[in-house]
């Protein structure tokens, strides 16, 4: 999933002053597994909000929706209804969906409740770690199922580099060194000799280097 | 301010907490009337928000009343209880409000002197620290 | 000879080739880089320059490199992939052979996080080894890394780093075996203080016959004080100390530490001769250059070859 982790709250609070009302959304998928922007957390960050205006002798309406997705137009689109009551928008979505109701509501202000991290998987409840970094050309069936571009500090592709230490990046010792669980990998599916097969430096066009990046498949393209 | 009277919100487990609430009735043992219990089928029920909205319906004070480590009827209630109440307590610092106003409290079924004193001390402890800011605001909703 | 290098003339001639180390100063003051080479000229084959090292922004290797040259020694350009893409590596290895520097070593570089700017984007376009083929073939090909003619190739003599300290051991050959696939020429390791640990190493790499494909040089740090020793076997990734090399110097008054430092440095030179598969040294005495020369002659490695440049 996307990962994120709500914004700290003076800043939310320094970026609503201005407002009386607003619209707090939050979203059903990646953000609600990461316990960052979903139902639950858009109850709990309302309530906060409110607190901290009441304390100031101030008011603050919020209205609580929580979409299905942001990240697509239709359900964006629900937002509708409620749109008008709001001065502005706060979203806890990730980047995406933060996006998405900007470009549908031109003249409505739109902030981000939430800091968007990683794509990343849950080790186990309540921790979730970088997996992937879309690169665009996966390696994955080389290295053993583990991406040397996401967890390798410096996205080696012909690691370790000499600062490995008990299976442990040279940058933290709770961080597992990339290659050193690729070799584990690549061990226990017994094709150590391919760890000797150099892998080229690589082309950087199918990730960001290229540029923001669009997939369009013409067959469900309407 | 003078002649403030906190009014506090206790979720109290129906295992401990609130069976020792029973025997401090039992035992005649007195408790301040601040204290206003809801009880819960277990600590863990209580969740984030529950005690968010008791703040911001203007509670003064809210605390959390489980069993010891290790007692849970429900194996680790207390445990996930105690670990909310530490999340919840860093967010009302961070908006102002102050984190001293919520607690976790554990206790056994037989301890009603321990029930009484802990009301007793969670009502001084937030008598001192005055009402809750949310009160400042124009609207604030005063339902006690 | 694939190169002009003094380096590689030394090592064809059969001799032990030596080089050491200059770190460039923190400021534009090549005064400092000067003075420091001073002290090792006549004393070493080819002197190093440190990229950035340890992440701190210092005076470039480019740079102080030209210093060097200027001074009539052999420099060796060492240049990490942390803070250059592709396309500024590629034009800084033209303008350094085109001052007459041909001799690069193509390292990682140590985490921004330890440095002064841990906030810096990490570059890493390409790692060590893909740089090490890209030099190759921008030499021996005669083509930059996209494809296209370069007009008189850089004939660069190349150079990587070896570790055989760090984790995971077993690893450690097989990494060399890559780094020499893609065409390194020498090989300077980590600086050695477990003899026995890189003696195993070295079996390694003569079983694979792999001491024969590039020449080793055994890196030799001289310890200054016990403090250093604990430093370097407490906090810096990588390192292998022994106890005993702390009990030596914990055991002699402090102002006798740096004379025990070097005896250890001698005595383990003399030792690594004797290993099969070790071409060279490159002693690092950091911030300490003054003592090189006094290794190099205890140690039995002077009069160094004079090789016309």
């Amino acid at each position: 999933m996307i990962t994120a982790e709500r914004k700290p709250m003076e800043e939310l609070i320094e970026c609503l002053r201005p407002y009386n009302r607003i619209l707090l959304v939050g979203c059903n998928e990646c953000v609600t597994v990461c316990a960052a922007g979903g139902r639950k957390e858009v109850g709990i960050l309302s309530s906060a909000l409110q607190m901290a205006f009441m304390k100031e002798g101030k008011t603050l309406e919020v209205k609580e929706m929580t979409l299905e997705r942001q990240c697509d137009p239709e359900y964006v689109e629900e937002l509708v209804t409620h749109i008008d009551q709001a001065e502005a928008v706060m979203s806890m979505a990730c980047g995406c969906g933060v996006q998405e109701i900007a470009r549908r509501f031109k003249t409505k202000p739109v902030f981000p409740a939430v800091n968007t991290t990683f794509m990343g998987a849950s080790e186990r409840q309540g921790v979730w770690a970088e997996r992937c970094q879309g690169c665009g050309e996966c390696v994955l069936g080389l290295t053993g199922g583990v991406c040397p571009i996401a967890r390798c500090s410096k996205r080696l592709l012909n690691g370790p580099c000499g600062g490995s230490t008990n299976g442990k990046c040279e940058v933290d010792p709770d961080m597992d060194c990339a290659w050193q669980l690729i070799w584990d990998r690549l061990k226990a599916l017994g094709i150590e000799d391919r760890y000797e097969d150099n892998i080229a430096a690589k082309d950087w066009r199918t990730g960001r280097g290229g540029g923001p990046r669009k997939i369009i498949r013409e067959d469900l393209v309407k | 301010m003078e002649n403030f009277e906190p009014t506090i919100v206790a979720f109290c487990c129906h295992y401990c907490a609130y069976t020792a609430a029973d025997m401090a009735g039992s035992k005649r043992l007195c408790y301040p009337p601040n204290v206003k219990i809801i009880k819960v089928p277990c600590s863990g029920k209580v969740d984030a928000i529950h005690i968010m909205k008791a703040l911001e319906k203007g509670a003064d004070g809210v605390y959390v009343a489980g069993c010891l480590e290790g007692d849970c009827h429900f194996k680790s209630g207390n445990i996930e209880a105690s670990k909310r109440v530490t999340y919840i307590k860093k967010l009302l610092d961070e908006i102002g409000i102050g984190g001293e106003r919520v607690e976790m409290i554990l206790m056994s079924a037989g301890m009603g002197e321990r029930f009484a004193q802990t009301a007793a001390d969670m009502t001084e402890k937030i008598r001192k620290l005055g009402p809750n800011p949310v009160k400042f605001s124009p609207k604030a909703d005063n339902a006690a | 000879m694939k190169t002009e290098s003094v380096l590689e003339k030394v090592f064809a001639s059969g001799e032990l080739a030596v080089t050491s180390e200059c770190g460039p100063p923190r400021g534009a003051v090549p005064e400092k880089i000067i003075e420091k080479a001073k002290m090792l000229k006549g004393y070493v084959d080819a002197v190093n320059v440190t990229d950035n090292q340890t992440a701190m922004v210092r005076m470039s290797s480019f740079a102080a490199c030209v210093f060097i040259k200027q001074l009539g020694m052999s420099p060796i350009l060492q240049m990490v992939t942390r803070d250059r893409n592709r396309l500024a590596m590629q034009a800084d290895i033209l303008g350094a052979y085109s001052h007459g520097i041909d001799n690069i070593l193509c390292l990682s570089g140590d985490h921004p996080h330890f440095g002064d700017h841990p906030m810096a984007a990490n570059v890493h376009d390409i790692d060590s080894v893909q740089f090490v083929q890209m030099i190759r073939d921008m030499r021996d090909k005669g083509k930059f890394q996209g494809g296209d003619d370069i007009l008189n190739p850089p004939k660069m003599f190349i150079g990587a780093a070896a570790n055989p300290f760090a984790d995971p051991f077993e690893l450690r050959v097989a990494r060399l075996a890559k780094k020499i696939k893609a065409g390194t020429d020498f090989i300077q390791t980590q600086c050695i203080y477990n003899l026995d640990k890189f003696e195993k190493w070295m079996e390694g790499v003569r079983d694979r016959g792999l001491h024969e494909k590039v020449n080793i040089m055994a890196g030799i740090t001289p310890m200054k004080t016990v403090g250093m020793a604990k430093y370097m076997k407490n906090r810096v990734p990588g390192m292998d100390v022994p106890d005993e090399i702390i009990k030596r110097m914990a055991g002699v008054p402090k102002e006798k530490q740096p004379e025990e430092g070097i005896k250890i440095s001698v005595e383990a030179i003399e030792r690594l001769k004797t290993v099969e598969g070790v071409k060279g040294f490159h002693i690092m005495a950091i911030e300490w250059e003054e003592k090189v020369p006094e290794i190099a002659e205890k140690a039995g490695l002077l009069p160094r070859p004079k090789i016309d440049l």
